[in-house]
């Protein structure tokens, strides 16, 4: 789950991490108020959307008066920010963050997350702070410093200085270099965070070490223990149809293609995706129904799938193996009865009961298209398009 | 003729009076897995036959702690249906109890606890596969997951794979080409895992009773490119290798925790350029799986005529799977 840099840091703050004053607004005058009572005369009105980039797209601004807050603030809410996240569609910014201006000496990067080839999380330190950190490890790989946390001590003090002598942190900077990584360590582990990244971390010219931009994901698993960080959902972040798919348990991802699937398992579901490519088509979804794959379920994957006006025809592929291919066919047939398909449906059921499926679809009286396998499915799906 | 589980192998069941645990228990016994004990914590000094739905061909004595289970019966490998909250847990006193092999079927267990698993488990010696995985068969001697039986054929393919449904796929594609299967195993979605593509080929390679090798990859990590890495190096058996993902948009998670796309690392295209490089036989097509590994072990045939690439006549008898009689569920 992605929340957005205001949540980030007021989680952050919580355990101790060094971030700069200031107030989330919804509205220009909430930006205005926030601005007086941080005092000072330098602010910085930030756009809050999930997508990075955001200053390129001209979502974060510089304002050296309160006035300047005002206009700032009108100009960038309610805009329609995009950058190279966010795609051509851009995203409306509905939130700003107004913080404390800083006097900025250094820039650097930090961050956690975890390294899938060893299986244990990582502290990534780089003195190119507020550049792609991407590029940096392609090109110039060693000027990313790391220290791995041990599953069964966690990090350690030793570890936090070895990094801030490595980036070069002396006197008060050093001492706040160290406790800011050990916080933010600390945050990253008591939340389930998958990646805690601080890009660009500043160091002030009187030796702070302060948490500029914050950007936290959390690991989907294990959600079910932070309530607290569940209520940062922000809804107007996500894609309708995913929303809705994931109130009926389905894993549902729109695409820009005209082929909608429906597919049990993930990997199956992806391949599924690939051979509709492959065979001339373009897939206009993800569509994961799980293990279940009731009638109950399908019909709700129909309807989702049916919402995304680009679809012009349906590939079904089922591989039964605890699931039956006989109830799947049921659902199929019930569901398309249900919502009044009219547009052209490919089924391919594979595994348990496959014979049993076959009859049914055909015994149905509705118009299916049976594929008896996965590549016969996607070239009847692709003709069925080009007819 | 097989990898890490055979017709010995003496299986417990953690989570076994569960409603999974008692579906999937009842149909590993009538796949002739060799399932010894059972494991529900407060249920220990009972004997399980399963429930209403699912009745098993014979009595499963319970165990409140898998040490007693494996005490008692000499289990040495334990599959887990334990929920996610609970699953890390089962998993370290699986291990702790001195079993050599846990296959994690658990799906949602959190990445955190799976770093610490991870270690425990590495530091005890004790392999793991999964989690998020539908576990390990040898056809015709053992199967230890949730997977399908009747789709499978005994023979000398080794199969490994990071999808569930997308492995019986392949698995049929050779079964309907009357190409057997040595193990094949489901290694999971998850960041975190116990074996990795790297491990099982290893294992596949060092098997006299594996001719060829299937390895179907996924988008996400790196794991793909390790296995390339040792294949280049070390396999001399032909590899024909998949990736599933070539059209996920980087960013998003496609259904498993693992399966994303980030800082533009992962892509589909990145891993076949490394299984290309290592001489893997790419197939890019997942429809053209069995087809593929049909050519490479003919290619095979002709290059060491004498040498035995598909089943024996006497695997032959799972023909009824064309026609299942077992149903699952």
């Amino acid at each position: 789950m992605k929340i957005h840099e205001y949540q980030g840091k007021e989680i952050l703050k919580k355990y101790g991490v060094a971030v700069p004053v200031g107030h989330v607004a919804f509205s220009v005058d909430e930006a205005v108020r926030g601005a007086e009572s941080i005092g000072g005369n330098v602010w910085v009105v930030k756009a809050q959307i999930h997508a990075g980039g955001r200053g390129k797209g001209g979502g974060v601004k510089l304002a050296r008066s309160i006035d300047e807050v005002r206009d700032r603030a009108s100009e960038i809410l309610g805009m329609k920010l995009v950058t190279h996240q966010t795609g051509p569609e851009g995203r409306i910014v509905k939130r700003l963050l107004v913080e404390e201006g800083m006097n900025i000496a250094r820039e650097l990067y930090v961050g956690i997350t975890l390294d899938r080839a060893v299986s244990q999380n990582v502290v990534m330190a780089s003195t190119e702070g507020g550049v792609e950190i991407e590029k940096v490890a392609e090109e110039t790989p060693e000027r990313i410093l790391k220290e791995y946390i041990d599953p069964a001590s966690g990090f350690q003090q030793f570890q936090a200085r070895r990094l801030c002598f490595g980036l070069g942190l002396t006197g008060d900077a050093l001492k706040n270099g160290v406790k800011f990584l050990m916080a933010l360590a600390k945050a990253y582990e008591s939340t389930d965070a998958s990646l805690a990244e601080i890009n660009p971390l500043v160091i002030t010219a009187d030796g702070k070490v302060i948490a500029l931009d914050a950007k936290m994901n959390f690991d989907d698993n294990a959600l079910y223990r932070h309530a607290d960080i569940v209520v940062m959902r922000d809804l107007d972040e996500e894609e309708p149809l995913e929303i809705e798919a994931s109130k009926s348990n389905l894993n549902y991802i729109k695409l820009d293609g005209n082929v909608g699937c429906m597919v049990n398992g993930a990997g199956l579901a992806m391949s599924t995706m690939d051979i509709i490519k492959l065979a001339g088509g373009m897939p206009a979804n993800f569509l994961d129904v799980g293990g279940g794959a009731s009638a109950e379920t399908v019909e709700a994957g129909f309807r989702i799938i049916l919402k995304d006006p680009n679809v012009k025809a349906v590939l079904i592929n089922i591989f039964g193996g605890i699931v039956r291919c006989d109830r799947v066919a049921i659902g199929v047939v019930q569901a398309a009865r249900n919502v009044d398909v009219k547009i052209p449906i490919v089924v391919r059921l594979a595994g348990t009961n496959a014979d049993l499926a076959a009859e049914i679809l055909k015994n149905s009286g509705l118009q299916f298209l049976v594929a008896a396998n996965f590549k016969e499915a996607a070239e009847k799906v692709t003709a069925a398009i080009a007819a | 003729m097989s990898i890490l589980v055979n017709k010995k192998t003496k299986v417990v069941v953690q989570g076994i009076t569960g409603g999974e645990g008692t579906f999937h228990t009842r149909q590993m016994i009538e796949y002739g897995t060799n399932v010894v004990a059972g494991v529900t914590p407060g249920k220990g000094g009972t004997l399980y036959n399963g429930n209403e739905k699912d009745r098993f061909a014979k009595s499963i004595p319970v165990f409140n702690t898998v040490s007693e289970a494996v005490t008692t019966t000499g289990a040495d490998t334990s599959i887990v249906f334990v929920p996610a909250a609970f699953a890390a847990d089962a998993l370290m006193e699986a291990a702790d109890a001195g079993v050599k092999l846990v296959v994690a079927i658990t799906e949602g267990i959190p990445a955190a606890d799976m770093v610490k698993v991870y270690n425990y488990l590495n530091q005890r010696g004790v392999r793991m596969i999964g989690p998020n995985c539908p576990g390990i068969i040898t056809p015709g001697e053992c199967k230890i997951g949730i997977m399908p039986g009747f789709i499978h054929m005994p023979g000398r393919v080794g199969l490994v794979s990071r999808s569930g449904t997308l492995t019986y796929e392949a698995v049929w594609q050779l079964t309907e080409r009357e190409i057997g299967q040595s193990t094949c195993i489901g290694i999971g979605g998850d960041p975190v895992i116990g074996t990795r593509f790297i491990d099982a080929v290893k294992l596949f390679n060092e098997d006299k009773n594996t001719d060829a090798i299937l390895m179907i990859g996924e988008i996400g990590g790196t794991a793909e490119e390790e296995a390339a890495e040792y294949i280049k190096k070390h396999v001399k058996k032909p590899v024909v290798g998949f990736i599933a993902g070539q059209t996920a948009p980087p960013g998003r998670r496609m259904g498993h925790a693992g399966a994303i796309i980030s800082g533009g690392k992962g892509t589909a295209a990145e891993k076949f350029a490394a299984m290309k490089a290592a001489g893997i036989i790419v197939v890019d097509n997942p429809a053209l799986l069995g087809e593929t590994m049909a050519r490479a072990l003919r290619g095979m045939k002709k290059a060491k005529t004498s040498h035995r690439t598909t089943a024996r006549p006497a695997a032959r008898k799972s023909r009824t799977a064309r026609k299942p009689k077992r149903r699952a569920k």
